[in-house]
């Protein structure tokens, strides 16, 4: 039996949960696939993955009651990492879904690339660290990470950016403040460098 | 800055890895997680697998190959080949695929991308255009590019795009399997008539080919098996050339 942290990976019907499990599984974390309150609760590390649709993932998380939970956890200072709509959910609100109200734990929203880029942006791009003390310090400043996305948060505080990249405008790449860690990108999908960043993001497992 | 994409397919039949001159004479050479998990290493971006001859009995063998990979590689892959139906498009992207790449069955049923993008989202869905030259014009085809469809291709890609393809993965057929070089005219026309990610695929032979597929195809990416498969070129060197012609690459730590 693993004495790892307890880390709940939240299941709201929203893609990517089944590769960020394989990821963390192979990292040799022991992973709980839950929408149960009560786990989430007491878990050790909340990871909050997404894809899809800002406004129909707020929705799931209003009929399931998790949108509280998930302000809960990370008033309460669980450790709490985001990944892609899981970073934009965290925010107010997003042109993706007018009128939608997201989790509000950081003040902004989220805005589409626009053309002639191509949307959405596919593809690895360089991470420049802005800030340091998050786990981007793992890997190299400018490591090429995969993104998947039509939109893009814009913070009001610029001072929660700790990673940035470039696709026709600099873009939010990653942010944190306090307990709370959230990618654009998946680190499930970025090979070693991913790996890596997960490893140092759930603190290596016994 | 975003980085093109370089990505190897695995044309797979019955489990295992195959590849032939424009889809003829196949030649047995692998196994797909061991052959994945060496182009991860060298540095592809992705990862794409192609059931050449899909059939309801080589389902299950492809659902554990997915599998399999998924839980070896943590880059994207894309699975293609005889999906028909949004339910053999879950069970490809349950089993731990990222993208499924749907052809035959989008020009059938074009409605069918609108679906798909809506269930999955349009991240996950690529649709397969296989385009040849007819009489001057570039159409559709089906069944390996022996068939002609009639259905101009430049419409149809803009037409998919519109429906929530996330990407489109152009095939030349005139090229494929020939190492003669990718269909430069084709693919700019396609890439810059479409708001969506165009991968180039088919008849990659030299290092040029895929510069010429970037630099004058604007390709997002590009897609290649055999030069890759029989090592006649690295994913580093194509990567190398890419660089050298100034397009931005994502090069793995030696």
């Amino acid at each position: 039996m693993a004495d790892g942290p307890r880390i709940a990976l939240i299941d709201y019907g929203a893609g990517n949960v089944g590769s960020v499990c394989k990821a963390a599984e192979h990292l040799g974390f022991v992973v709980q696939v839950t929408a149960d309150p009560d786990v989430v609760r007491t878990a050790d590390h909340v990871l909050f993955p997404g894809q899809g649709h800002f406004g129909q993932a707020m929705q799931r998380l209003r009929e399931t009651g998790l949108d509280r939970v998930l302000r809960q956890v990370v008033e309460a200072g669980t450790p709490f990492t985001g990944i892609c709509l899981g970073l934009q959910l965290l925010f107010e609100s997003s042109d993706e879904a007018p009128g939608v109200p997201g989790l509000g734990l950081l003040q902004g929203t989220n805005v589409a690339f626009r053309a002639p880029q191509k949307v959405p942006q596919i593809g690895w791009n360089d991470v420049k660290i802005l800030r340091s003390g998050s786990p981007l310090d793992a890997l190299p400043d400018g490591t090429h990470f995969y993104f998947v996305h039509s939109y893009h948060a814009v913070p009001v505080d610029p001072s929660v950016v700790v990673g940035q990249a470039d696709y026709g405008v600099p873009f939010v790449a990653a942010v944190q403040r306090q307990n709370l860690f959230a990618a654009q990108f998946h680190p499930e999908k970025s090979g070693d460098a991913g790996l890596r960043l997960l490893a140092a993001r759930l603190g290596a497992p016994c | 800055m975003l980085t093109r994409r370089v990505i190897p397919c695995l044309d797979i039949e019955g489990g295992r890895v195959v590849k032939g001159v424009n889809f003829l004479g196949l030649r047995d050479a692998g196994d797909p997680v061991e052959l994945a998990s060496r182009y991860d290493a060298e540095g592809a971006d992705e990862l794409t697998f192609l059931d050449i001859r899909a059939s309801d009995q080589g389902r299950d063998i492809l659902l554990d190959l997915v599998e399999r990979v998924s839980r070896r590689l943590f880059i994207p892959f894309t699975v293609g080949g005889g999906l028909r139906s949004i339910d053999d498009m879950r069970a490809v992207l349950l089993a731990g695929a990222d993208k499924v790449s749907i052809g035959t069955a989008a020009l059938r049923d074009p409605d069918l991308v609108a679906r798909a993008a809506n269930q999955f989202g349009s991240q996950a869905i690529v649709v397969s255009l296989d385009v040849r030259r007819v009489d001057g014009r570039f159409e559709l085809t089906t069944h390996g590019g022996r068939q002609a469809t009639g259905v101009e291709a430049l419409g149809f890609a803009s037409k998919v795009a519109a429906l929530g393809a996330g990407e489109l993965l152009l095939n030349d057929m005139d090229a494929d399997g020939t190492q003669a070089g990718f269909g430069c005219e084709l693919l700019r026309l396609v890439a810059d008539a479409v708001p969506v990610p165009v991968i180039a695929s088919g008849g990659a032979g030299t290092l040029q080919d895929f510069v010429d597929a970037a630099v004058q195809g604007h390709a997002a990416a590009v897609l290649a098996a055999s030069v890759f498969h029989f090592g006649t070129l690295t994913i580093h060197q194509v990567k190398a050339a890419l660089r050298a012609a100034g397009i931005p690459v994502r090069l793995p730590p030696c």
